[in-house]
């Protein structure tokens, strides 16, 4: 939908303004909340972006909201001066350069649009609850299609190779069964991994994957095997885990609380150390294959 | 959000308490809960909750605050560090 003023209902000159990001799902979700109420919409060009996205790449920010304004000539339309905007906006908007050039005040209402209801019958103050953060289990879950598409696209080669060498050296099953042992570990990493995220010992998602990761490697165990020798079951164990643990530390990009300096640091620390342990992985199969 | 908490002491947030006017903004703004008021002025109460999103910083209007905000995405990073050494990715995602 197209940037730009839209109508609620039938609003007037008191109604109040809420702007938004042209983003399909918020604008959704704005409207339908917002459904039977008199209210201004004034939507910002976020080029089909979420608000918390586009506040960080600035496009939903202070020059556009400013340039908005003045297009609707809200000034005009209303007599309050309050431009009522998502909590998750502030990133990309400087509220007194916003109402030093045009006169409205901001209000960062609500984290959630699905709150907007309740900040208005609220007369307008912003809770506890509105301003809090959220990673619940679902929005934790909706994460994962994304992430796995992601992950399997990457895998893909290494899946090829291994299904092609455990074909070739120990037929049909083997090449089966270490692609399945492959597919679990990546999912022990993008799917359990953040599933169970504030279940698992942290606060490093490397560790977090490393857990799920050694369950895998116990299912398998108990299940299709890990190898035939003990150079392979090990080199399996410490492959799979390592697998897993890139995928989680992979899903520092989703979540809503990891800073950019806590994500390097983690980097700087857990990646080198993954990279040795499943170089070790490969080598110990190399040896189990040849020996 | 008080059961996700991610590595401590990394935050670059910084706060200069003698500019601060109290207006209450990066109370506002923060969806981590950083700060408070007292005695008119804003003090840091959690400061390992900061995810560097820059929201306090861009609106505190005395810039008693500072960070360098960025995403914290593992992704990110992964490319960037590769890109500065002359491998090129397809960049999709946020
Ligand atoms: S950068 Fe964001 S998370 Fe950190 S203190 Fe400021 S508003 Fe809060
Ligand atoms: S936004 Fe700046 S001036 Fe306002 S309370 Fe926070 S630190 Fe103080």
């Amino acid at each position: 939908m197209p940037p730009g003023l839209y109508a609620i209902g039938t609003p007037d000159q008191n109604s109040a303004v809420i702007v938004t990001a042209n983003y399909k799902l918020s604008f959704d979700i704005v409207r339908s909340s917002l459904a039977g109420r008199n209210l201004w919409l004034l939507v910002l060009e976020t080029f089909g972006i979420n608000v918390w996205c586009a506040a960080g790449k600035g496009s939903f920010g202070t020059e556009e909201l400013v340039r908005r304004v003045d297009q609707a000539e809200l000034a005009n339309l209303v007599q309050h001066r309050t431009l009522l905007l998502p909590i998750l906006g502030a990133p990309g908007v400087a509220a007194h350069e916003v109402s030093r050039q045009t006169g409205f005040r901001v209000n960062y209402a609500t984290i959630r649009a699905s709150d907007l209801p309740a900040y208005l019958d609220n007369g307008m103050q912003t809770t506890e609850a509105m301003r809090e953060l959220t990673f619940s289990l679902r929005d934790r879950a909706v994460l994962i299609p994304v992430e796995l598409v992601q992950a399997l696209k990457s895998i893909l080669p290494f899946l090829i190779s291994v299904f092609l060498i455990g074909w070739w050296t120990a037929g049909l099953p083997s090449g089966v069964y270490g692609c399945i042992a492959l597919l679990g570990a990546m999912l022990a990493g993008t799917a359990v991994a953040p599933l169970l995220l504030p279940w698992l010992p942290g606060p490093s998602f490397t560790l977090k994957g490393v857990v799920t990761g050694l369950l895998w490697c116990g299912i398998c165990a108990i299940t299709i095997g890990l190898g035939s020798s003990p150079l392979a079951v090990l080199g399996t164990l410490l492959g799979l885990t390592a697998v897993s643990a890139f995928f989680a530390f992979n899903f520092t990009g989703c979540t809503p609380f990891t800073s950019l300096s806590g994500v390097r640091k983690e980097m700087q620390l857990a990646l080198p150390k993954l990279v040795v342990v499943g170089l070790t992985a490969a080598i110990l199969w190399g040896c189990a294959l040849l020996g | 959000m008080k059961k996700f908490r991610y590595l401590k002491n990394v935050a670059t947030l910084k706060y200069d308490e003698e500019l601060c006017i109290g207006c209450g903004r990066c109370l506002e703004v923060c969806p981590h809960a950083v700060f408070k008021l007292l005695n008119g002025r804003a003090k840091i109460i959690d400061f390992d909750a900061c995810m560097e999103c820059g929201a306090c910083a861009k609106n505190c209007p005395v810039t008693a605050l500072a960070v360098t905000a960025g995403v914290g995405c593992a992704a990110g990073l992964l490319t960037e560090w590769l890109r500065e050494r002359g491998v090129k990715l397809k960049q999709d995602g946020c």
